[in-house]
């Protein structure tokens, strides 16, 4: 199994040729959508490419949970509630989730997904 | 009027590559004013061009099921303008295919040169996604034929590819 290192590596290769970013733009801290700029289309892009990077399969809505952050069963006013937390915990275990907690609105998931986040999820699947 | 940026298909094998030729003519409105004395072809059109190829390569290999729309530009490039008179070739090859979208890299050259270079990432979208209906089917098979492909069109094992009865 490749390091923690090795993975990192890809993962920034694969967003400098989905987003059009530059090498040291993609640090592990930095978010998907805020400080990189990802808008939806490119996270199929970006599964694109991750798939074909590391030869694993990245079924829809596994990085990115659409489907639980548009379900009427886990989104209250805007707000993802606490059915919809649990679902995203169980969905996502590589995301760091504590921020969004604190203010759960929808908008703001878009802005939790950080570049340590993609590492993680490859690093569970080729565990996996 | 329509919008074809493509005038035919020399080459179409199912699900693998296409080319596509475009001749460039000082009759096409657009380049009266671009430029006065110094007509040349916009590259955001050859970019349209490249999609056009790209695009109904990707749509016939998924049996024209979903609409296929251009989601991204990747990495165009550029060597010179293509000018009337020129006759440019589109090849399109598709990368990676999958239900929800695909990844195709197309080159433009005019003559033996490269004029251009892009990747283009397109989205299959089910209708409901906020798409409407880009075609009549009638419509769609008459630009198909246009573009000759069921002439010259063959599918991966070489067999010329039979025309739907839409």
């Amino acid at each position: 199994m490749p390091s923690r290192d090795e993975i990192f590596e890809k993962v920034k290769t694969a967003l400098v040729d989905a987003l059009g970013v530059d090498d040291d733009e993609v640090s592990p801290a930095a978010t998907m959508v805020g400080d990189l700029g990802a808008e939806s289309i490119d996270f199929l892009d970006i599964v694109f490419r991750l798939e074909k990077a590391f030869g694993i399969k990245i079924p829809r809505g596994e990085l990115f949970p659409e489907d639980v952050l548009s379900s009427s069963e886990f989104v209250t006013n805007g707000k993802v509630n606490a059915a919809g937390i649990a679902a995203l915990k169980s969905r996502m275990p590589f995301a760091d989730l504590t921020k969004f907690e604190a203010n759960p609105s929808v908008q703001n998931f878009a802005n939790t997904l950080t570049v340590e986040d993609m590492v993680r999820y490859v690093q569970g699947k080729l565990a996996g | 009027m329509r919008w074809f940026w493509i005038d035919r298909f020399d080459e179409f094998v199912r699900g693998r590559h296409a080319t596509a030729v475009k001749n460039v003519s000082l009759a096409e409105e657009h380049m009266h004013d671009h430029f006065p004395g110094a007509a040349l072809m916009p590259n955001s059109l050859i970019v349209e061009g490249m999609a056009q190829t790209a695009g109904l390569l990707v749509a016939d290999a998924i049996d024209y099921n979903r609409r296929v729309v251009l989601a991204k530009v990747a990495n165009a490039e550029f060597q010179f303008d293509a000018v009337p008179g020129d006759s440019i070739r589109f090849h399109a090859s598709i990368l990676d295919l999958k239900p929800t979208g695909s990844l195709t890299r197309v080159t433009s050259k005019v003559e033996d040169k490269v004029q251009g270079e892009a990747e283009l990432f397109f989205a299959h979208l089910e209708p409901g996604e906020g798409v409407p209906k880009l075609f009549e089917p009638n419509e769609l098979l008459q630009w198909l034929d246009q573009m000759h492909i069921y002439d010259i069109g063959r599918d991966e094992a070489g067999q010329p590819l039979v025309r739907p009865d839409w």
